[in-house]
């Protein structure tokens, strides 16, 4: 899967009067799902909507599809498919209507009643748009950006909102689209999505993207792990010190409650037991905590809120 | 479930006619679905149409009330349409992302505004056909030259349609529902529609009298009413208001 680009931004800036929201931002996408994570106001919007030819960059250069989405719209537009956060429907048009007459804008559209059926918003009926539920009008613009049979598809935050359900269902979809040969960037806010369903995570913070790579690579790089075991009040943690590398370091949490931080491996786990055996500690529970993206993403962001 | 290769990449544009065609009927059927649009562009219209001609409430002057009248409900029809309506409902498809959302699909920009311009057309000639059947019905006998009356409602629709978009594409879609249906009701009383301008006093006769609305409502007067040959001094006033307005619109209309 590593070939040509999809995306390649190339120190990125924009302003919004005063603000700087982008700021010289770098980012290569690969065939294949790629994730765009980052807090509120990080920049991802901005540089999506970059790619997606809405905005102009006040420097640096944007190719997508080979293509500068402003002075090449005419041509990219009919290979990519863009999903909005919301709206982008007509209040009063029913959900299969639309959905047929943005297929009616491209030559060779999916079949339009299976992909309603593969989306359940058959039973959205007559209802115009505006009295759909959140899920049912998330699930259509989804629909709409694919139903052109695009090379690169634009998904921002497809799944908030959505029952498990449908959550599932958009995912299947992802995967399907993925399958077939078709690229995506998603943008969202769920880490286990990203997680699921990316070939490559990149995190912008700040205007700029601060991490990027597989999900196993970001979760793997720099972080470490932690091993929590229980036993009896009050151990001394001296000797367990001792046998572990030096870069680790354990602590009594609450009494009984142990962590070990480092980088946990097969060697450090049996380091702990047969410590915990010649201090005849029974480890009631023993746990390794494997480093989730979004320990990875809090670590790289910070935990303070956002506006 | 679907087979693999269903979603395999075959992107590409539909024939341009089609795309238009496809956004005029789209355009067209939102509108005609609309029941405050229904409201402006034909139950008002009629209404005062038969309203005003079987009941002698305004002095319409020598001849027929309808005579008077039917031509200046030809201009309301074209106003509450061009202008009003397509404020109306592009200001919410701006608001509702339905502009950005398009944008992004192969139909171009120009290609949307062409749709628009035909689904307002098409609106206009049902709208023509109802009135001026009701209008015969009333007695009605139009005179003048069919062409001068189609050059008189195309240059309207483009006068009012660039004001329409420019209100769209720079209010807020509240303001623009508020301010579009204010001008409406201003532009009916004060615009030769169903009150003539020479109840006005005559200084306010000259700044009326330069308005879109009275330069239509006063040329099909002239043509359909008097039987006058093109009435050229209305056809210029309705030239400058289009020019204008689709210049504004054009450089000052945001999409989103």
């Amino acid at each position: 899967m590593r070939s040509e680009p999809v995306i390649q931004v190339q120190s990125l800036v924009k302003r919004y009067g005063t603000k700087t929201a982008v700021n010289g931002l770098d980012l290569v996408a690969r065939p294949g799902v790629t994730a765009v994570l980052g807090p509120n106001g990080a920049g991802k919007t901005t540089t999506v909507e970059t790619c997606e030819g809405y905005r102009r960059p006040d420097s640096g250069t944007v190719r997508v599809l080979g293509l500068d989405p402003v002075r090449d719209a005419a041509a990219l537009r009919p290979r990519i498919g863009v999903m909005l956060q919301s709206g982008g429907v007509y209040a009063s048009a029913r959900a299969d209507e639309m959905l047929r007459h943005i297929a009616k804008l491209h030559a060779h559209p999916l079949d339009v009643d299976t992909l309603i059926e593969r989306l359940g918003l058959g039973s959205c009926g007559r209802t115009p748009y505006r009295r759909l539920s959140g899920g049912q009008q998330q699930r259509l613009a989804l629909a709409m950006a694919v139903v052109g049979r695009p090379e690169l598809v634009f998904l921002d935050e497809p799944t908030a909102g959505l029952d498990p359900q449908a959550r599932r269902a958009t995912w299947d979809l992802v995967r399907d689209l993925r399958t077939d040969g078709v690229s995506v960037i998603l943008t969202t806010h769920f880490m286990d999505e990203a997680e699921q369903l990316s070939d490559d995570v990149a995190i912008i913070d700040a205007g700029r993207v601060i991490a990027q790579g597989s999900p196993e690579e970001l979760c793997r790089g720099g972080a470490e792990n932690t091993l929590r075991f229980t036993g009896r009040p009050g151990l001394d943690l001296g000797s367990l010190l001792k046998a572990l590398p030096a870069d680790c370091t354990a602590a009594e949490l609450t009494p009984g409650a142990y962590r070990v931080v480092g980088k946990v491996d097969p060697q450090l786990l049996a380091t702990v037991t047969s410590w915990c055996a010649q201090h005849g500690v029974m480890p009631d529970r023993i746990s390794v905590e494997r480093h989730t993206l979004e320990d990875v993403f809090l670590e790289l962001t910070g935990k303070e809120l956002r506006s | 479930m679907t087979s693999a290769g269903t979603y395999t990449p075959e992107p590409g544009a539909a024939p341009l006619p089609r795309m238009i065609a496809a956004q005029a009927a789209l355009e067209t059927r939102m509108l005609l679905r609309n029941g405050e649009q229904l409201l402006l562009t034909v139950v008002i219209p009629t209404l005062l149409l038969v309203l005003f001609s079987s009941v002698d409430v305004v002095d319409t002057g020598a001849g027929k009330a309808v005579d008077f009248l039917a031509p200046g409900i030809l201009a309301l029809a074209v106003m509450s349409t061009a202008f009003t309506g397509q404020a109306i409902a592009t200001g919410f498809e701006r608001r509702y992302g339905v502009l950005k959302r398009l944008a992004s699909s192969p139909l171009p920009r120009w290609g949307l505004m062409t749709a628009k311009t035909a689904s307002v057309l098409v609106t206009e000639v049902l709208q023509v056909v109802l009135l001026t059947v009701i209008a015969l019905a009333l007695g009605w006998s139009p005179h003048g030259n069919p062409l001068a009356v189609l050059l008189l409602l195309v240059l309207g629709t483009a006068a009012f349609s660039g004001l329409g978009l420019l209100m769209a594409g720079t209010l807020k879609a509240e303001a623009t529902l508020a301010a579009a249906n204010l001008v409406f009701l201003l532009l009916l009383v004060g615009g030769g529609v169903i009150v003539p301008l020479d109840k006005f006093p005559p200084g306010a006769q000259d700044v009326l009298g330069l308005l879109p609305i009275s330069a239509l409502s006063d040329g099909l007067r002239d043509v359909l009413q008097h039987g006058a040959g093109t009435p050229w001094g209305d056809l210029g006033i309705l030239a400058v208001w289009a020019v204008a307005g689709l210049a504004a619109a054009g450089r000052f209309f945001r999409w989103e």
